[in-house]
């Protein structure tokens, strides 16, 4: 009878001796550690360099969409709630275009000087903010792209209403290919272990507890600079790509679905985990490219997607993925 | 000058006054605000131009409609995720989304989607011609202001919104049910928003853009203001709306939105609870 068993869930051994000590054994539980990295590594790449052209670019948003929502989560990891990711996204682009179109500089020279030249800016135009937290630091991320798009049609600066168009492209789509996919894993993996360091745990506990924080002496106000430099240049190197990508920059790089797709990624794929936001982007991304008849209904679309995910399944994919990969379920009897 | 100075910061005040009593009261910061502003304003659109229901009589029916929707929005989405700062806003920024690129997608766009003014014509005051209804829009902003005071220090239930601002556990203790005034408070924060709609809404044609405006704007004056004091507000309505028509005046009309921002960095570097914040303000944001 059904009614006198019970479900019983326990962590897999290997689990303990891989989360913190590091006893690895065997093959075997190499494997085990390795399949679930593999998997996507290896997959997004057969993915990117076999499909056809369009389905090329559509990998590339992929990735792009992907870092957004990585730095996104960051971010949030490190207590800052951000509402504009476009802001920091738009800056980078901003800053490659100019730099190709009016100083006719290579792409292999845009790309760092924007990643390193947005993301400092970006965090210069936060630096009077950063002491807010919460809701305040979302209401000012959410203000400034909106604001920067009114002060580009107003003053007409950088192309204006029009934008920069006709920027050098890359070399080749495979180079494209390889560079995005690169930084993505880069990105993911170095913020992961960054963020697991002595130093990366700091971060944490700002958002956990600032005061706390500040009553052991810990200047947060700097390294909260300095979170924000590091998830605005990972945004900023995407601004500058896309920019290349498309050859185009101008006003839709601060629109709002450069912020509002990464945060709806973060929610599905599970918040605080940094690879969940890459499971999130790599689902919602291809789907919308189905859904691209529907035009702006898109966006309703990510919109429902947010409010469910953040009422309904707070825990995300990547959660409960990797809770059911790392415990055994078997029944047992009850006495 | 000194005439529009006024009426546009009585309209500042008028789109902050619902934000920020859903903020003051219940702490949740209400992004879909700007949304609610833009669906009453089509809202009353379609009631009198649709149903040929009377001016008057579809103006108080949105205002119901708005308040009952805001109120089942916290009943069946805030209240679940009620504490969790980072949560609450992503889920009214994505009710918010959801309205406006609906709204966007459906087509609302164009001149005639406007709504008549309650008295055409216009009055020279101090030298400038002035619609009667900006006239209006003064007048209703000081009413309501007067009946917000009222209200919330006469009334069994205002004086309840008053007491879980102060201190939720406590007066859980005294038997108001946070949850059910939060409820109240978040439906007649957009309530206030639709007033706030149909009276300034006349003015200009409903865009879907404006949700966005009228959130920032409403954000602006609140962080200005200091969030969740009502004499805040008007004060910061009236330096930014002030400093808003001297910048339309002798630089360009253009870089009035940039003002609000300006004003954000000042008070944030000044006195970061705002101008009339409190000290548990202070504690909140710092």
């Amino acid at each position: 009878m059904k009614g006198n068993y019970r479900k019983e869930r326990i962590d897999r051994c290997i689990k303990a001796r891989s989360d913190d000590i590091y006893a690895v054994t065997s093959y075997r539980e190499m494997w085990y550690l390795l399949f679930p990295r593999l998997i996507p590594i290896v997959g997004i790449a057969l993915l990117a360099y076999f499909l056809p052209p369009y389905w090329k670019k559509v990998v590339i948003t992929t990735c792009i969409f992907a870092m957004l929502a990585v730095s996104w989560d960051f971010l949030s990891s490190c207590g800052m709630l951000s509402l504009g990711q476009a802001l920091f996204f738009g800056l980078g682009s901003y800053t490659a275009g100019s730099l190709n179109h009016y100083l006719h500089l290579p792409v292999y020279i845009t790309v760092p000087a924007a990643t390193v030249i947005g993301g400092f800016l970006s965090t210069m135009i936060l630096l009077p903010v950063i002491r807010l937290r919460g809701i305040y630091f979302a209401m000012v991320t959410l203000i400034l792209p909106l604001m920067l798009i009114r002060l580009i049609e107003a003053t007409k600066i950088l192309g204006g209403t029009e934008g920069i168009t006709g920027l050098s492209p890359f070399p080749n789509v495979w180079f494209e290919i390889t560079v995005i996919l690169a930084a993505m894993w880069v990105a993911l993996f170095g913020l992961r272990r960054f963020i697991s360091s002595d130093y990366g745990l700091i971060f944490v506990s700002i958002r956990d507890n600032d005061r706390a924080t500040m009553a052991s002496g810990i200047n947060i106000y700097s390294f909260k600079a300095q979170a924000l430099f590091i998830g605005s240049s990972i945004c900023a190197f995407c601004g500058a790509f896309m920019t290349h990508s498309y050859q185009f920059t101008g006003m839709p790089v601060f629109a709002m679905e450069f912020s509002i797709l990464p945060i709806a990624a973060a929610a599905i794929g599970g918040i605080g985990t940094l690879a969940g936001p890459l499971v999130g982007a790599s689902i919602l991304v291809p789907l919308s490219e189905v859904l691209r008849e529907f035009g702006t209904l898109r966006i309703v679309f990510y919109g429902f997607i947010l409010v469910i995910c953040v009422v309904a399944l707070p825990e995300g994919i990547f959660h409960y993925a990797s809770r059911k990969y790392n415990e055994m379920e078997r029944w047992v009897k009850v006495d | 000058m000194l005439v529009y100075g006024l009426i546009n910061s009585t309209v500042l005040a008028l789109m902050a006054l619902g934000f920020n009593l859903t903020f003051g009261i219940s702490g949740v910061a209400n992004f879909a605000y700007g949304a609610i502003y833009v669906v009453a304003g089509f809202l009353t659109w379609s009631f009198i131009n649709q149903l040929c229901i009377p001016y008057f009589l579809s103006s108080a029916l949105t205002i119901i409609l708005i308040g009952i929707f805001g109120s089942l929005i916290y009943q069946f989405i805030i209240k679940r995720i009620r504490g969790l700062v980072i949560s609450e806003v992503i889920a009214t920024f994505g009710i918010s989304i959801i309205i406006l690129e609906f709204l966007r997608y459906v087509g609302f766009i164009g001149f005639k989607y406007s709504l008549p003014v309650f008295i055409d014509g216009s009055v020279e005051i101090l030298g400038s011609f002035v619609d009667i209804q900006r006239l209006f829009i003064i007048g209703f902003v000081i009413l309501l202001i007067a009946v917000l005071y009222l209200f919330t220090h006469y009334t069994k239930i205002g004086l309840a919104f008053r007491g879980i601002a102060q201190e939720e556990h406590t007066s859980l203790s005294l038997g108001i049910n946070p949850d059910r005034i939060a409820a109240w408070s978040m439906g007649m924060g957009c309530a206030l928003g639709a007033f706030a709609a149909i009276v300034i809404l006349p003015l200009g044609t409903i865009t879907v853009d404006s949700g966005y405006d009228v959130l920032i704007s409403a954000l602006s004056v609140c962080i200005v203001g200091g969030l969740g004091s009502t004499f805040g507000v008007i004060i910061a309505s009236f330096i930014i709306g002030y400093a808003q028509t001297i910048t339309a005046t002798y630089v360009s009309a253009h870089w009035t939105m940039i003002v609000s921002l300006v004003a954000i960095l000042i008070i944030l570097a000044l006195k970061p609870s705002g101008l009339l914040g409190h000290q548990k303000e202070l504690e909140e944001r710092v």
